[in-house]
């Protein structure tokens, strides 16, 4: 299935292993980010409806 | 036909982006799947560069990206600066992290990709500097709105740095022109006779490149989204906190 990539296989798969690290990484963190704040924000309004509603 | 200030608006920011969101990141994903999957199994040695013309599929667009996300930053910065319109500053403050990390990944995959064919990691190229001084410009433009409490200062602020920035990514851009020395070569995909790249890689290249950018234009729209509710938020919160001390 691998490709033979010859004397550069070292150099290929990392560039594509680093790369993708990456982008997961920044995916992971962008969406955890959103999860967190949309809670959150959730939260504030329910305590301050509840507040405005006695 | 709507004006495009219209979705200036968060509320119809966050509807528009809600129903974008999952259409482009499916796009992006299949994208940048079939592209890379193509480009590493299924495409032959460069006569010149062997099998390492594999890290073209992630190092172009991922170049691109870095330097094009940085143009996007700076419209909307001029946006913010010109109309006051907040969507605009958050679209760019979502935008800072997305183009470091694709300014790093060009500056990676260049160094594992030049050891072997220029015989060393670096070396201080106009191009390879100007882009390692973009991506300090990027870490300056986060750790700025980091830095700076008030949101419209902060937007003010980043924005400036922004535009001072762009110069970096024009010549990140251009530096192999300008300068005509270094070891980068100049653009890989040309519309000028004689330097046609063969469809072998053209194709998977396309495809990656398409799959980059709707991968950052999700990324950014799913950013955004988030910097607008935070925003919302901190406003909610301070306006509890008044009733609070109105109250006591």
């Amino acid at each position: 299935m691998m490709p033979d990539l010859g004397a550069y296989t070292t150099e290929i798969v990392s560039a594509y292993l680093a790369s993708l690290s990456l982008l997961g990484v920044l995916i992971c963190w962008i969406w955890l980010r959103a999860r967190r704040v949309k809670r959150a924000l959730a939260q504030v309004e329910t305590r301050l409806k509840r507040k405005t509603h006695g | 036909m709507a004006s495009l200030w219209e979705y200036a608006n968060p509320v119809k920011f966050m509807k528009v982006s809600g129903f974008l969101l999952p259409l482009t990141a499916v796009l992006a994903t299949a994208s940048i799947g079939i592209g890379l999957v193509w480009g590493f199994f299924f495409t032959p040695d460069d006569f010149r560069q062997g099998s390492t013309v594999k890290i073209i599929f992630l190092h172009v667009p991922s170049a691109f990206l870095a330097i094009n996300a940085w143009a996007m930053m700076l419209v909307t910065s001029l946006i913010w600066l010109i109309r006051r319109h907040h969507v605009s500053a958050l679209a760019a403050k979502a935008a800072g992290p997305i183009g470091a990390t694709m300014t790093l990944i060009a500056l990676m995959t260049g160094a594992i990709w030049g050891q072997p064919m220029w015989g060393t990691w670096w070396v201080w190229d106009p191009r390879l500097t100007s882009f390692l001084i973009l991506f300090l410009f990027y870490i300056g433009y986060i750790a700025l709105w980091s830095a700076i409490e008030d949101p419209d200062t902060a937007a003010d602020l980043t924005s400036v740095l922004c535009l001072v920035g762009s110069v970096f990514a024009v010549l990140s851009r251009y530096a192999a022109i300008f300068w005509n020395q270094g070891l980068h070569q100049g653009a890989s995909l040309s519309v000028a006779p004689g330097e046609r790249m063969d469809w072998a890689y053209k194709g998977p290249l396309y495809l990656c490149m398409t799959g980059f950018v709707l991968l950052f234009l999700a990324l950014v729209l799913a950013g955004t989204r988030t910097e607008i509710r935070a925003r919302r938020m901190q406003a909610l919160t301070a306006r509890e906190r008044a009733q609070e001390r109105g109250a006591g």
